[in-house]
Order: structure tokens, then C-alpha cells, then sequence
């Protein structure tokens, strides 16, 4: 869906954000990519929306360049929602705001219509069709703007920090969601800071420090490998950290799901009765 | 000693059809670390803005009940005499710098109250000193990281050396490491200086081991009001959905199952330890 070839990107300020970075995603995949403040996480996903163009190296999208198609091609399949919704949202009232892309993208006014109240329902944004983006709350926000980008069904979501700002329960929420949409064969690319949401929805983790990809592959062994966790400066998980500190005692370290941790625990106590 | 205490505080913003706190009663003693948390807007934001003085001296609106920070009144005194005492710090840095270099920042404040400059001088050197951003005093604050930027804001509020510090989710903007480098700043302020804590949080998971009480908030009200491994383990923190940490998740679960450990632990240090204790018999 998405090929990532030797890309190096330099911003007008002759910062170097990206250096190099290859990196393919697969359709239906479900993505998180991770690693420190300025890592170059959100400067790579900007490239899979054509937002930037690599300064070398190329990005095929369906197999096409992203040089030679237009923002607005690229965005009719791949959405994305930016870590701010104040970025994105400016709209009168919720139902304009959702229906302002699919306008621009062409769509007939009955499908439209259906459509916004296709995307109100989902994100349970019904009541507050009339009512404008900016009286809601942050997290009402969010899920406008996710709003606005599923109704045009993009086959790529990306999800710039979903969860800063969010409470447990709008985690909870937002995690399902995200497996539910990634459930139904889209692509959900996410990038994020948030190790125990990670750990909870266990994607593949494609792990970024200075610009490179430095580690590459399942939440479970990228996030309970402690080196590997320093060098992007990420902390494992809290379950990987007791884990961790218990590895002296022959327990295995890559746990980084609760229930599994209690299992393992309850199992090494049976053996040692035994 | 008592440091903060509110009986039956209610306050409704201007224009505000209901009150976004109610009947808060609340004590927290001198040199506590408290985390406090809650479900979005549940009132955790204008409560410590009632530390302050912000509420009622700048949003005005409607506030009933007592409120005593550090002895005095704070509907009697004006929002620059209690600001001297009770120090802010929120979630987004930028909001709050914006000199040109980061010295110049935490002398602001400063210059603002009228301190004179060798008191000035020695005390933004503190400030600098304890938050660990010494090198960078020459540097301008928007060109800096934002685990930077946010000790830069730390040092701000130090420098008024307050009784309390409030943080406002100060580390949601970080990476995990810039986090809990942040986190050990303000334990650090905490355990050698002495200064009161109140720390807004939803990452649990990050903060609990420096803290030892938490106050849940829902709906405008206190709810929990208490130690960290009695609070994360009650019923009513699961049910309005409170994140606690997974450490005190996995002693639930455990219990559930049959096994006991020696105590809840509420940290993955404490965790470990408790279940070392289990493990090697």
C-alpha cells in the first residue's frame, strides 16, 4: 500500500529529518510509529500524504509516486488526522465540517448527506450535528476531525498522537475503535509517544530515533527489548518493567499485556509446587 | 500541618448554567505530593485554579465555601500575593514562554514582584541549577526541546520559591523519557525542598510512584480522598474509568485468582518486590 524508499527529507531549515528511511505497509496493516521528540515520526508520515515530497528517495503510494500525484489525489485514499484538531477544524457547525472534504472531493449531494450521517453516528456525534466544532470539548474535537476523514472512507487512516489529552475511558474508546476500523481491512497508521496504549492494542511498531528506523516489528518484542528502548527513548511498558526486574528468577521478559502477565505468574508458581 | 483546605467549595463559571465544582472538601498537608485525576472535565483544572487566586480574582463567577491556602484567605488576598505562594505550571510550555533566552524567562517573574538583582541573580541561578538546564540559560526558549521547554516553565515557578507547586499534565506533550525526567524534577522539588505537590495526571501508569496521596475527582466532586494502594484498588476507580496502573491491576487479578502478595503496589518497583517475595518461596 505504501513503499517507503531510502528517504531523506530536509526541511528550507537545513534540518535533516529524515535520513535514509525505508519502510513498507502492507494494505489492512495496523501501524504505530514511535521514538523520541523530533524523531522524524510525524515528518515520515507527512510524506505517505504527500504533504512533503522526499528531497531524495521516493514514496509509492498504490504503487504510484507520490511526485506525481496531487495533495488532493493522495488524500481522497489516505486520511489524516492531525495531533491538534484546532489545525484542522474551522467549520461553523459539526455537519459542515464533515461534509466540507466530500465537497471538495465531488460527491454527490444525496451521498453526502448520507455519508455525514453515516460519520455522525460512528463517532456518536448525532446531538452536536448543528452546534460548532469550538464549543466542544478536546476530545469531542478529536472525534470530529476523525469524522471529517472517515467520511470520505480513505483506505489509510493516520492518527497523529490520538491519544494526548485523552482520559482512560476516551483511550478505551479509541482503541476499539481503531481495531474495529482496522478490523474491516483499513489501513490504520498511528504515531505515538503513549507505550501503554501501544502495548494495549499491539500493533507492529516501527521505531524511529534521529531521523532512521532503528527497530521494526511486533509491539511485544520491540517494547520489551530494553536496549532497543533506550536508544529511541521509549520506557517499556509498566508490565515489562516488573518483568524485567524479575528476570534473575528464570521468568521470560516479554510481557507487556496484563492478562498474559498473570497467567505467566500463576504458571511458574504451578511449576514450582510441582 | 494543614497547607490547603477547602470545606464545601462550589464555584460556577460566569454564564455557566451548573457548577464545575461542588462541595469540595479537601486537606492536603505541608510537603505532600498529591496526584489528582479524574475523567475529562471533571473540574481538576478549576480546582487548582482556585489555589491560586485565579478563581475568583480573574474569572470571577460565582465561588461559595471556604478556601485557605497556606493560612491565608484566598478571596481576601490578590492573585500577585498568592502567586508568590502557590506556583502553576501547565501542560503546554509554549503557552507560558516567551523571552529570549531562558534566563531571561525565569527572571521575569522576578523583576515583576521587584526582587533586587543580586537576589534576582541568585535565584534564577537556583532555579536553573535545580531543574538541570544550567547550559542552556543562554539559549532562546522556542529553539529548545520540549522536556526543555518544560523545565525551562518549571524553573519559572521555582524561582518565586512557592509553598506549592501545581502541574497541570506537564509531561503530556513528551516522550516517555523526557516524561520521567520531568517526573524526577519535580520529586526531586518535592523530597529536597520541601515544596507541596499537586500534580494533574492521567498518566498513572508514570507518576504513581513518586506521590503518596491521590484525589479522584468526577463530575465536579471528590469522590476518592486517600492513600495511593487503597484509592487504586476501590471499586469506584474502576467504575468512572480512572486508569490506574497496571501494577495494581496485576495484584487485582491476581487476587482474583487466588494469589496474595504482601501488599498492593501501586509502581512496578514495588510490584516487583512484592511479587519476588511471593515468587521465592
Amino acid at each position: 500500500m505504501i513503499e517507503v524508499k531510502d528517504v531523506h527529507f530536509t526541511y528550507p531549515t537545513e534540518v535533516e529529518a529524515l535520513k535514509g528511511v525505508s519502510l513498507s505497509i502492507r494494505n489492512g496493516e495496523f501501524v504505530a510509529i514511535m521514538g523520541q521528540n523530533g524523531a522524524g515520526k510525524t515528518t515520515l508520515v507527512k510524506q505517505f500524504n504527500g504533504l512533503l515530497k522526499p528531497t531524495k528517495g521516493e514514496v509509492l503510494v498504490d504503487g504510484v509516486s507520490t511526485r506525481d500525484m496531487s495533495i488532493a489525489q493522495l488524500a481522497r485514499k489516505i486520511g489524516f488526522v492531525f495531533q491538534n484538531p484546532d489545525h484542522q477544524l474551522f467549520s461553523e457547525t459539526v455537519e459542515e465540517e464533515i461534509a466540507f472534504a466530500l465537497r471538495n472531493f465531488g460527491f454527490k449531494e444525496n451521498t453526502l448527506k448520507r455519508r455525514v450521517t453515516w460519520a455522525l453516528n460512528l463517532l456518536e456525534l448525532t446531538e452536536y450535528r448543528k452546534t460548532s466544532p469550538f464549543m466542544l470539548s478536546g476530545g469531542e474535537r478529536k472525534r470530529v476531525a476523525l469524522a471529517s476523514v472517515l467520511a470520505w472512507n480513505p483506505k489509510v487512516i493516520i492518527l497523529d498522537e490520538p491519544t494526548i489529552g485523552q482520559d482512560h475511558r476516551q483511550k478505551d474508546i479509541l482503541r476499539q475503535f481503531i481495531v474495529q476500523m482496522n478490523a474491516q481491512g483499513k489501513t490504520v497508521v498511528i504515531v505515538t509517544h503513549d507505550v501503554e496504549f501501544v502495548a494495549e492494542c499491539s500493533p507492529r511498531v516501527v521505531l524511529m530515533a534521529q531521523g532512521q528506523i532503528v527497530a521494526d516489528g511486533d509491539a511485544k518484542r520491540i517494547l520489551t527489548d530494553p536496549d532497543i528502548a533506550l536508544r529511541a527513548s521509549i520506557v517499556p511498558p509498566q508490565i515489562t518493567q516488573i518483568f524485567l526486574g524479575l528476570a534473575d528468577l528464570g521468568l521470560p521478559t516479554n510481557v507487556i499485556d496484563v492478562s498474559e502477565a498473570t497467567k505467566v505468574l500463576l504458571e511458574y508458581l504451578e511449576d514450582g509446587k510441582r | 500541618m494543614a497547607i490547603i483546605e477547602t470545606k464545601g467549595l462550589t464555584y460556577t463559571y460566569p454564564g455557566a448554567t451548573k457548577p464545575s465544582i461542588r462541595d469540595v472538601s479537601l486537606t492536603i498537608e505541608k510537603g505532600e505530593f498529591v496526584i489528582l485525576t479524574g475523567p475529562s472535565g471533571c473540574g481538576k483544572t478549576t480546582l487548582c485554579r482556585c489555589f491560586n487566586g485565579l478563581i475568583p480574582h480573574f474569572y470571577s463567577g460565582q465561588l461559595e465555601g471556604e478556601l485557605t491556602v497556606t493560612g491565608l484567605k484566598v478571596t481576601e488576598h490578590p492573585i500577585y500575593e498568592m502567586a508568590q505562594r502557590v506556583g502553576l505550571v501547565f501542560q503546554n510550555p509554549e503557552n507560558q514562554l516567551f523571552a529570549l533566552s531562558a534566563e531571561k524567562d525565569v527572571a521575569f517573574g522576578l523583576e515583576n514582584l521587584g526582587v533586587s538583582r543580586d537576589e534576582m541573580r541568585k535565584r534564577v541561578d537556583w532555579a536553573l541549577q535545580m531543574t538541570g538546564i544550567e547550559e542552556l540559560r543562554e539559549r532562546a526558549p522556542h529553539e529548545l526541546s520540549g522536556g526543555q521547554q518544560q523545565r525551562v516553565a518549571i524553573a519559572c515557578v521555582l524561582a518565586m520559591q512557592p509553598d506549592i507547586m501545581v502541574f497541570d499534565e506537564p509531561t503530556s506533550f513528551l516522550d516517555p523519557l523526557g516524561a520521567q525526567k520531568i517526573f524526577e524534577v519535580i520529586n526531586d522539588l518535592n523530597k529536597k525542598l520541601g515544596v507541596t505537590v499537586i500534580l494533574v495526571e492521567h498518566r498513572l501508569d508514570l507518576a504513581s510512584k513518586y506521590a503518596d496521596h491521590v484525589v479522584i475527582m468526577n463530575d465536579g466532586k471528590i469522590v476518592l480522598n486517600g492513600k495511593l494502594s487503597e484509592i487504586f484498588n476501590s471499586e469506584t476507580a474502576r467504575l468512572i474509568g480512572v486508569g490506574i496502573p497496571k501494577a495494581t491491576l496485576l495484584w487485582q487479578l491476581l487476587q482474583e485468582k487466588g494469589l496474595r502478595l504482601g501488599g498492593v503496589p501501586t509502581s512496578s518497583e514495588e510490584a516487583t518486590r512484592l511479587l519476588r517475595e511471593v515468587l521465592k518461596t
